[in-house]
């Protein structure tokens, strides 16, 4: 007996697009909770970031400035960090994004438990479908997570120039705030794939006979 | 011996439901010869989607054996498995089943693809095939554009895409009126002798006797009698009652 040949990648990629594509605005919802948490934690460290920049040029003003801002100067570190409050903010923001992806994928998986069945009846391995819902949840995540991190930046730069003035142009940290959004985006995509993982193995995992399957 | 495309022997199958342990098939042994048009009949609850499952190996005996084409299925691994279902076995099913998202011609290729056909090839017989179904030119619709009968003509299409051996047909004319089940009845006996392809349909269509040129009626779990087309009164097998 012989063995089907692997899927060509370029063949599951064209497969998976296809599937976000019809489906645009079921992976839209999918997408938005990843935006909003990624937004968030990426505009956070961006204020932190400027507000660094704007303590590390070390004149009276700056100070001034930052003190007026809100910000605690009085550990002597010589950096700003985020407030415990404002980590664990973050931290519980992206637990519910994860829990989110995980709710919507199980339900888009459900929703298709008659198409994997199909496509397993047609000779899809588990590994095919588990590849298909992965590459999914990766273009998902990467438009999402870089959608968030180029919002919460923004963001973060503008309420910066509101609450600590023009002065943060002047020495305006391209590259720390560059390497944050690339970060964020970084770990959206992570949380993407870490929220597929569970709906994707139990879609591989489906006996094809489901989808002889009449009612639903 | 004649060499035999399906063949089950004393095949049973059981499901565990809480504390009972229910028969759902008591022995089944049978023997289908290529190139014919088998139809199982039965009432609902008589086994035959059961059945049907096991000779499509999507579902593995309880006893007994499952040959498709001299292969006992149980022996295969998971990438055989899945060989068969993609090169030798094509399926139909009640509710069409066509990937929603894709055209009538992407749906038609997929399987091609799972086999490894390239691009172009599958296109051009993804093409053929369509037009052979009578719906070439409605290539680039999503199955929702399509009527339930162009469905299934899609699906007959897809079925046949890597020429398999076998087509499984379950309740292929279920969900579709009259006319519109008879065509897909004249399609499927059209597709079997120009083909050579052996058609076995689960079915309580009795359109579907016309074409049939084996008849399996199975009754509570076991077969209650074969009927050939040329001798359609006269029984073969066994009688069992309860």
């Amino acid at each position: 007996m012989d063995r089907l040949p692997p899927l060509p990648l370029a063949k599951s990629f064209e497969i998976a697009y296809k599937s976000i594509k019809a489906r645009f605005f079921r992976s839209l919802i999918t997408t938005t909770s990843l935006v909003l948490a990624v937004a968030f934690l990426c505009y956070i460290q961006v204020c932190t970031d400027l507000a660094n920049a704007l303590l590390a040029s070390g004149t009276p003003e700056a100070i001034q400035a930052l003190i007026r801002g809100g910000f605690d100067l009085s550990d002597q570190t010589g950096t700003i960090g985020e407030s415990a409050k404002q980590q664990w903010l973050v931290v519980l923001s992206l637990l519910v994004c994860v829990v989110g992806i995980v709710n919507a994928q199980l339900m888009a998986v459900t929703e298709r438990f008659r198409e994997i069945g199909t496509m397993k009846c047609l000779g899809a391995l588990d590994r095919v479908v588990l590849l298909l819902f992965l590459i999914e949840a990766s273009l998902q995540g990467l438009v999402g997570a870089s959608a968030g991190a180029l919002l919460g930046a923004i963001a973060g730069v503008l309420s910066s120039l509101a609450s600590l003035g023009s002065m943060i142009l002047t020495d305006f940290p391209w590259t720390a705030i560059l390497s944050t959004t690339l970060k964020a985006t970084l770990i959206g995509c992570l949380l993407s794939l870490i929220g597929v993982i569970y709906p994707a193995i139990k879609a591989a995992r489906m006996e094809p006979v489901e989808a002889m399957r009449v009612e639903q | 011996m004649e060499h035999a495309i399906v063949r089950t022997t004393d095949v049973t199958k059981n499901f565990q439901l809480g504390q009972h342990q229910l028969e759902v098939l008591k022995g089944i042994s049978l023997t289908i010869a290529p190139g014919r048009y088998i139809s199982i009949m039965g009432p609902s609850g008589s086994g035959k989607s059961t059945l049907f499952n096991m000779i499509g190996g999507l579902d593995k005996p309880s006893s007994g054996k499952v040959f498709i084409d001299e292969v006992d299925i149980a022996q295969l691994d998971a990438y055989e498995l899945a060989w068969l279902r993609c090169r030798k076995i094509g399926y139909i099913f009640q509710t069409f089943n066509l990937i929603p998202v894709m055209t009538a011609l992407e749906n038609v290729t997929l399987p091609m693809t799972f086999a490894g056909t390239s691009g172009d090839e599958a296109m051009e017989r993804g093409m053929e095939l369509l037009s052979q179904v009578g719906l070439a030119s409605r290539y680039g619709h999503k199955p929702s554009e399509l009527s339930g009968g162009q469905q299934q003509r899609v699906a007959v299409a897809r079925a046949l895409a890597n020429n398999p051996a076998i087509i499984l047909a379950d309740e292929p004319t279920g969900n579709l009126d009259l006319t519109t089940g008879e065509e897909i009845i004249t399609l499927l006996k059209e597709m079997s002798v120009e083909r050579g392809v052996t058609i076995i349909s689960a079915t309580h269509d009795f359109k579907m006797l016309n074409v049939s040129d084996e008849v399996i009626w199975i009754r509570d779990g076991r077969i209650d009698k074969i009927e050939k087309r040329e001798e359609l009164n006269i029984s073969v097998g066994t009688i069992h009652e309860r």
